[in-house]
């Protein structure tokens, strides 16, 4: 069944930081990844988004080798939205046509632009500063930036840990409609216990075995 | 150069000068600002090189020879390129380095050339006594343009790296992730040089062209003169900074279009 396999990481090393011998990813599901601040969870993010390469180890998107693909290509269908939301100077409006500028994509119209903040639970305007909104808004901004694009994989790195439990609820539960109805794949770094019992369908503790005793065994093979 | 209404400054009146530098020592000592060492060292070391500068010059005029005239020119090109590497403030990488060396030749020859063959247009075409003072100020004025693009590149790329991979990450060409942040390094590059430009003549008049005046040429042919040096400027700084640009932020990137915000190796 190599049909339903997303990415494959084989025997994967990121210097001291990440070691991941066996790992499999698989289509239209949505995978949670938890563990300790520093456990490496950004770092594997990036590797599946290409941001970084491992030094050595293999990654395969739907399999084909990462390293044969082209990044910028690869990336605007495995997109990913980084931990720290991306603002730009502007109005809420340039801040998602911004989205569909970088990632190389046809913008929608005013009117899906509303309703994609709308959905975020936002009560702006498009024309609205972007600058002066609230950390947990801009994150929201970013989300609904990210969920226009016409991706087949979401990366989001933490993506609701500046909302209130209520306000992070409702987001999530829309973008896993959203990304459900697109046959979408999403994989997401969260620190909350809660999100990740109530939408994961599969996980990646990278606190717990295999992550942390490989790690700790090639640290003191290493010494 | 022609008619002698130019006072030659007595020895003794020229030294008196110097109290401008005592009275800025006098200022650091009393405000405890540690720069005195540093104004001192910088005195004595504009003495010294224009001294020489005299001398060489008066030697270079004289024997007029063409293959004299370039290694100046070569000379100066070099001396630019490193103080570049001096005031950029970090450790550049080799790329870098390369990339503005390459950058600030290009950009300088291109303009001196068009200057020198179409603007003003003199004979024979080695005459040191233009080439030399118009090639050392396209060069000077080059290398504080690339000096500043390098400092605001490398500052943004620091402080900005997180927008920067954020943009890379939802697919972003590596070109269109760092544009405004390039954008704004070549105009702040630029921007001193417009700003020179509308001052001009009424804040003050520049230093070749009150040298000249003093030295009895009319301002009207001072004026000209100046005129079209500050268009020269203008363009030999814009075309060495986009070249500069253009190529420098390809080594930020590596193949697999991952940035390094200090410069890959
Ligand atoms: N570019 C880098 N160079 C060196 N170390 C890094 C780099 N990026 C992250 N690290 C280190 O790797 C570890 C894992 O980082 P990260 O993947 O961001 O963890 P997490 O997202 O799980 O908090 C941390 O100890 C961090 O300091
Ligand atoms: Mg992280």
């Amino acid at each position: 069944m190599t049909t339903d396999l997303l990415f494959a990481i084989r025997g994967v090393r990121v210097n001291n930081i990440l070691n991941v011998d066996h790992l499999d990813i698989r289509k239209e599901k949505v995978t949670c990844i938890t563990g300790e601040s520093g456990a490496g969870k950004s770092t594997l993010m990036k590797l599946l988004n290409k941001m970084i390469s491992p030094d050595s180890g293999e990654i395969f998107y739907k399999g084909a080798p990462l390293k044969d693909i082209d990044s910028v290509k690869h990336r605007r269908k495995v997109v990913m939205l980084s931990q720290v939301p991306l603002i730009f100077p502007g109005t809420i409006k340039d801040n998602l046509m911004m989205g569909y500028m970088l990632n190389g994509s046809k913008p929608d119209g005013d009117e899906v632009l509303k309703q994609a903040i709308h959905n975020m639970q936002m009560t702006k305007e498009l024309d609205e500063d972007a600058g002066t909104l609230s950390g947990g808004e801009k994150q929201r901004l970013a989300l609904a930036r990210i969920l226009l694009l016409a991706a087949d994989v979401y990366l989001l790195d933490e993506p609701t840990a500046a909302l209130d439990e209520d306000t992070e609820i409702m987001v999530l539960g829309h973008f896993m409609a959203e990304i459900k109805k697109k046959h979408a794949s999403l994989i997401m770094i969260t620190h909350s216990r809660k999100i990740s019992e109530q939408y994961a369908e599969e996980r990646i503790d990278l606190s717990q075995p295999p992550f942390r005793e490989e790690m700790d065994n090639n640290t003191r093979g290493g010494l | 150069m022609e008619n002698s209404s130019i006072i030659d400054i007595e020895f003794w009146r020229l030294i008196s000068a110097y109290l401008f530098v005592l009275l800025l020592i006098i200022i650091f000592k009393v405000r405890g600002i540690a720069r005195e060492r540093k104004l001192a060292i910088a005195a004595f070391r504009m003495t010294l090189q224009l001294v020489i500068a005299g001398y060489v010059l008066t030697y270079l005029f004289e024997l007029s020879n063409p293959l004299l005239t370039l290694g100046v020119i070569l000379t100066m090109e070099g001396f630019a390129i490193y103080t570049i590497y001096k005031q950029a403030g970090t450790r550049l990488s080799v790329n870098l380095k390369k990339t503005i060396a390459i950058s600030m030749i290009a950009g300088t020859s291109f303009c001196l050339v068009f200057f020198n063959f179409v603007v003003i247009h003199f004979e024979p075409w080695y005459d040191p006594r233009y080439f030399i003072p118009i090639a050392g100020m396209i060069i000077g004025n080059s290398m504080t343009g690339i000096t500043l693009s390098v400092k605001e590149l490398l500052k943004s790329f620091t402080t900005q790296k997180d927008m920067i991979e954020g943009a890379l990450m939802l697919g972003a060409d590596p070109k269109a992730a760092v544009k405004p942040y390039v954008n704004h390094a070549f105009d702040s590059a630029v921007l001193p040089t417009i700003n020179n430009m509308l001052g001009m003549g009424i804040i003050f008049l520049p230093g070749m062209m009150t040298g000249q005046i003093l030295s009895g040429v009319s301002p009207l042919l001072a004026i000209e003169y100046q005129i079209v040096i500050l268009l020269g400027i203008l363009g030999s700084v814009g075309l060495s900074v986009i070249l500069f640009i253009l190529l420098a932020f390809r080594n930020f990137f590596n193949l697999n279009a991952q940035f390094f915000p200090e410069g890959k190796n």
